[in-house]
């Protein structure tokens, strides 16, 4: 017989204990979701009572992830810093003993050191950072500072990514844009792991499912999103591009492509100066009689006018371009469609020939393609929205062919991952779903120009003493005359970024920093300072190495990086090596922007953009990253920061957000909403001194729906171009042009066959661009496949992010951590039984640069020639406040120690192991081959490192843990 | 009479883990906490949870299925672990159907979480009570919540919307209609626990092509001159069975 309980299930656990609610914005991962914050009052402060989803906020509408659900035990982890450190005068460096300093001395340090190398020699300092949001600040400071050397984490993650298609849509996946999932009927998942955007995804995904939609998954892996996909098809890594120019192929040659779509609104029909014996053969030809539109990036090519079997200037009134065939010029030129050299390129990349290299069965390739092209072509949408194209042609309706992809890094982190991206927006564009329903669609500030206008400085002489740089210091080369090289051909970077060696490298090359300062090749620095990035464990290939060079002296007894600074909210193996650390904020207590000028969170109908307010105060003496620049620019006067007068112009991180324009008077500033002196207006208008409090009343959102003529076929909708320009989110509303076919990358290749008046490459590096820089994509085995024993490293490793953990970011994460807490090399039962290693067991698995002992869990969902693991689980002892004996670091393992951050080269000497065209590290190209441990062997992984000790600031990790929000439990997270 | 109940889609769960944290995060710092972490910086970490997602493989390369599974207390009908326990903390609800663990009876004797076929219970090692979900009862009874949100965290946060919640006696209720035509199934009913947690299966969408679907008379092809190539080895046929 069921008694009264005598616990109330219902009955607050703390009564009395109010509960008070803030909005702000997650930052467990780049995703951003809207949050609301429950902060229950205790003796001791506000602590965290529960985080979940804002149902009002357009991104994630009230769901939130387990990352975003953990934040509570990030806000109190006991990895955290709390006071600036200074490493203790005649201790030696990764030694990590520390004194703690105020933030006066810090600054001053600072101060005195930047104030000395910007009037002397201001490549000297280096500033680069992980995956930080505010890279307009960061950028603004390292431009103002007058250094070259910057960059956030790009060229490191998936440059090729975001290159390979913005140099040939205008556009790119992630925060750029995506799968219209709404839509779609078909969609197909390539090389993605759990990334941002995380939760749209996840709530689009289940919408298409459950609509009936058709999912394939192309992937070694089954794990994740995968796991609920239709259809798998493995496939070997770094052979993507095979895969999809066999797709290209059977398109091309079955007719399932949208001609309509590629006539008029890509680059198929332009005709390429086939001239062999000209300096401009394999650039467009030029109408001289034609329309310009923008002198920038002029738009007089040419059709050939099937119909009246001439050329015309292309768009003309009544014409229709051929797509096939080859025809002559008045003059005598052969002319040729860029279609038909896409036709004759791809005509050899057959599904046999695909199948070979990918694993992928022939049939299935072949299907593959047939699937697509027969979704995209019978099950046309047809949405009645009128809309104007840049030509001034009126259309009745938006139509979009229902097929949609997602990619990520599986194809970005190779060595040929920029062909193989560009591939794969062809295949979006062939099948006619760029930017319409059920396709692929832009989120603002994209679409863009093809190339985006930003360039890097074009030479030494742009870098000297107190001056800013006079370009930002990354950018989007358009031809050889905007790389940054000296009168040489050598990079002027320190990463040498946007060098002969990787000219298109949008993002920078912090893999190769460290490695370059070390070897001062092209130059030693004196500063190196590091936010938020670990680049002396998991954000770096060659890690054991990479941590001697940081530690590496002079023969004057000097380091040869002189100085490094870190900023950073958690201790970790980077800190170990500092000479000066900095404590971050957590997400919770500090203004943040997610900016249109940097990454924002728009929608696929207008922009969005948003902002984080401090729910709590900063612990310890934590200061924002943010807040530190603001004040460092002030005490260096730099000019933006800085009256004429000399007085700054910028009270703190809140003040610099709502007061800076990017030119006087421009209107245009890091938030879109609520400008105006009252905040009347949108997008641009005068700074608004409530801003912040604006956005903080409306659950730090702002967000713009544009009207549905505005929507669809962006880079060619004249509306649509007209506003962007107006809002300021482009420069010009010339039309963006898809280009199949990339002319800006010819123009590099005949610089390198010394067709071309201006820059040219080093002889030694000829050859290289002249293979890589083909305006067309075409099949290559990765770099270091092609520079290894495959007879002896037969197999290829690879990483991925799991769904619970954020790049390297959640190990000192209580909760988070008893999800992931130690990590296994999965590996097929086969591949591993070949090898008698046993599941569970322990193994090596070795590159030809290094080695490492781990243990192998078996698993079906691999394919056999792959081994891999989740990346940034294994730690050093120590780090992260974590025991000694903590799985991460006994149990789980770096694969970084196996990859290389460079190439041997036939001829002596080395090259950047990334991708040739944009620098991206490759580090999914290494190859392994796997044995089991000895019966005798410590069961541990290996290499062990020494371990990192706590520093001055931080709390002794508790041995257990009751969190109950309330109680001042947090309080034992600062002194 | 009321019996509230989870139906969990394991034709969308991506295994995110959503459910686990919020849950955790919800009734740590509610009446059914604090959930306790043993080791939470050290070896071996273990703390209670009161839901989990188990991710398993199913078959042989390349016929692999990788299977999210989330698992929480089912809220049996008939539940086993309450007529075992001593003390009769261990409970089921008369308004909703909820089965719960009064902590202030328990002497943690483990009985019940023997007697779960399931393995939904687990011991605070801290507090040295059972515990397990309460289907967040602190939530779906209060009414200072907006209705919407009188939802357990799990159910919330799911990004996937993975997790339904509802009235499994209501035929018209989302959770019912779901069972009904999505073929919800109970887990190992053989031990007649009737539990009232259901589960929605996987559901695999194909395609089929017509030979004739490749073979058009518009063909693209045809405008510039050319023909296309016919189709080989056929269409239609896939070669996995995933």
């Amino acid at each position: 017989m069921p008694a009264t309980p005598l616990h109330d299930p219902t009955a607050p656990p703390l009564p009395g204990a109010g509960t008070e609610i803030r909005n702000t914005t997650c930052y467990m991962c780049a995703c951003r979701c809207g949050i609301r914050v429950h902060l229950r009052q205790g003796e001791s402060g506000p602590e965290v009572r529960y985080i979940e989803g804002n149902p009002e906020h357009p991104l994630n509408q009230g769901v939130i992830c387990a990352k975003g659900s953990s934040g509570i035990m990030k806000q109190y982890s006991p990895a955290r810093l709390t006071q600036p450190l200074k490493r203790k005068p005649g201790s030696e460096r990764g030694a990590n003993e520390f004194v703690p300093i105020d933030w006066d001395e810090a600054f001053q340090l600072l101060e005195e050191r930047l104030r000395h190398l910007r009037a002397t020699d201001p490549k000297k300092f280096a500033l680069f950072t992980g995956r930080d949001q505010m890279q307009a600040l960061t950028g603004l400071f390292a431009r103002q500072f007058g250094t070259p050397n910057y960059a956030a984490h790009g060229g490191f993650c998936s440059v090729n990514m975001a290159a390979g298609m913005i140099y040939t849509i205008g556009g790119s996946f992630w925060e750029f844009g995506g799968p219209d999932l709404d839509r779609a009927k078909l969609f197909v998942m390539i090389g993605t792991a759990e990334d941002h955007h995380s939760n749209p995804m996840k709530i689009a995904l289940a919408k298409f499912k459950r609509q009936g939609g058709r999912f394939i998954a192309i992937n070694p892996v089954r794990t994740g999103y995968s796991a609920i996909a239709d259809e798998w098809v493995p496939i070997k890594p770094g052979t993507d591009g095979a895969l999809l120019l066999a797709l290209v192929h059977e398109i091309m040659a079955l007719g399932l492509y949208d001609r309509d779509f590629l006539a008029r609104y890509t680059n198929a029909g332009q005709l390429v100066n086939q001239d062999a014996a000209s300096d401009d053969f394999g650039l467009m030809l030029r109408n001289a009689e034609g329309d310009i539109v923008n002198p920038l990036r002029p738009h007089n090519f040419y059709w050939w006018d099937r119909l009246s079997q001439q050329p015309v200037a292309d768009h003309a009134e009544g014409a229709d371009p051929a797509l096939l065939g080859r025809f002559k010029m008045p003059d005598g030129t052969p002319a040729v469609p860029a279609f038909q050299l896409l036709e004759e390129r791809v005509r050899p990349y057959t599904a046999e020939w695909a199948s070979g290299i990918t694993g992928v069965p022939a049939a299935t390739i072949r299907r593959l393609a047939h699937e697509m092209g027969i979704t995209a072509r019978d099950q046309k949408i047809e949405l009645p929205i009128a809309w104007t194209d840049s030509w001034g042609k009126k259309h009745d309706s938006v139509t979009g062919n229902p097929v949609a992809f997602h990619a990520m890094r599986g194809l970005a982190a190779h060595s040929n991952g920029f062909h193989t991206i560009r591939t794969l927006a062809i295949l979006m564009s062939l099948l006619g779903t760029i930017d319409r329903p059920g396709g692929f669609r832009h989120k603002a500030p994209y679409p863009r120009a093809v190339p985006p206008n930003a360039r890097p400085p074009k030479g030494p002489e742009a870098v000297q003493p107190d001056t800013p740089l006079n370009g930002a210091p990354l950018g989007w080369p358009e031809s050889p005359d905007d790389l940054f090289v000296d009168a040489q051909g050598e990079p002027v970077r320190i990463d040498k970024g946007f060098s002969w060696e990787h000219p298109l490298s949008a993002h920078g090359l912090m893999h190769n920093v460290i490695t370059n300062a070390w070897r001062g090749d092209p130059y030693p620095i004196d500063t190196l300072l590091i936010f938020m990035a670990n680049m002396a464990w998991n954000s770096t290939m060659n890690t054991s190495e990479v941590r001697k060079m940081l530690n590496d002296k002079r023969e004057d007894g000097e380091y040869k990086i002189p100085f490094l600074v870190v900023c950073d909210a958690f201790q970790s193996e980077m800190t170990a090596f500092a000479d000066l650390i900095l404590p971050d904020t957590t997400y919770l207590e500090r203004h943040d922007c997610m900016s249109m000028l940097d990454r924002p969170i728009s929608e696929f109908d207008g922009p969005v953009d948003s902002v984080r307010i401090p729910v709590l105060p900063p612990t310890g003496q934590c200061k924002p990253f943010q807040e530190v620049l603001v004040e460092l620019a002030g005490r260096l006067k730099f000019p933006a920061f800085t009256h004429a007068d000399g007085s700054r112009k910028f009270r703190d991180y809140p003040d610099f957000i709502v007061n800076y324009e990017t030119a006087p008077g421009s209107g245009i500033g890091f938030l879109a909403g609520w400008r105006g002196k009252g905040g009347e207006k949108s997008m641009r208008g005068e700074p608004n001194p409530r801003q912040w409090e604006m956005y903080e009343k409306n659950n730090c959102v702002f967000q713009h729906h544009m009207p549905a003529q505005l929507q669809y076929m962006r880079n060619w909708n004249d509306d649509y171009m007209r506003w962007a320009q107006g809002a300021g989110l482009r420069r010009d509303r010339d039309p963006i042009v898809i280009h199949l076919y990339s002319e800006f990358l010819q123009r590099f290749r005949l610089a390198a066959q010394g067709k071309h008046k201006g820059k040219q490459p080093p002889d030694r590096l000829r050859q290289r661009v002249m293979t890589y820089f083909d305006p067309l994509p075409f099949y290559y085995a990765p770099l270091e496949e092609q520079a290894t024993d495959l007879s002896k490293y037969p197999l290829n490793a690879v990483t991925q992010r799991p769904m619970a953990m954020y790049h390297s970011w959640d190990s000192q994460n209580a909760w988070l951590r008893q999800i992931h807490t130690e990590n296994y090399l999965f590996v097929n039962p086969k591949t591993a039984g070949a090898e008698g290693i046993v599941d569970g067991g322990w193994m090596w698995v070795e590159s030809p640069w290094g080695k490492v002992r781990c243990m192998c869990r078996y698993s079906e969902a691999v394919e056999p020639g792959t081994v891999w693991t989740w990346n940034a689980i294994g730690k050093a002892a120590g780090a992260w406040n974590l025991a000694p004996d903590a799985n991460e670091s006994q149990r789980g393992f770096l694969l970084n120690h196996l990859i290389r951050e460079e190439l041997p080269v036939a001829g002596g000497g080395t090259v950047s192991n990334s991708d040739p065209i944009t620098g991206q590290a490759a580090w999914y190209d290494v190859r392994v081959r796997i044995y089991a441990a000895g019966a005798d062997e410590p069961q541990q992984t290996w290499p062990q490192v020494g371990a990192v000790k706590a520093v001055p600031g931080m709390v002794t990790a508790p041995k257990r843990r009751s969190w109950m929000a309330g109680l001042g439990l947090g309080r034992k997270a600062a002194p | 009479m009321t019996q509230l109940a989870l139906v969990i889609d394991l034709n969308v769960c991506v295994g995110c883990h959503a459910c686990v944290t919020s849950c955790k995060q919800w009734n740590t710092s509610g009446s059914a906490g604090p959930l306790v972490d043993d080791a939470p910086y050290g070896k071996d970490p273990r703390g209670t949870f009161f839901n989990r997602v188990q991710t398993f493989e199913v078959g042989e390369y390349p016929n692999t299925q990788t299977v999210h599974f989330p698992k929480s207390c089912l809220h049996c009908e008939d539940p086993p672990c309450v007529p075992v326990c001593p003390t009769g903390a261990s409970y089921k609800r008369k308004e909703d159907g909820i089965v719960l663990v009064d902590y202030d009876k328990c002497i943690g004797c483990k009985y019940c979480s023997w007697a779960c076929p399931y393995g939904a219970r687990e011991f605070d090692e801290d507090r040295k009570v059972m515990t397990k979900c309460t289907l967040c009862v602190d939530r779906v009874t209060d009414k200072a919540l907006p209705e919407s949100e009188r939802k357990p965290a799990c159910v919330l946060a799911c990004p996937a919307n993975a997790r339904l919640f509802g009235d499994v006696h209501d035929p018209e209720s989302v959770v019912s209609t779901a069972i009904r035509e999505r073929g919800g199934y109970a887990l190992m009913p053989e031990w007649n626990t009737r539990p009232a947690n259901h589960y929605l299966p996987r559901h695999r969408t194909g395609m089929t092509i017509h030979a004739e679907d490749l073979v058009r008379v518009d063909n693209p092809l045809k405008i510039d001159g050319k023909q296309p190539e016919l189709p080989q080895q056929g269409a239609g046929r896939e070669d996995y069975a995933t």
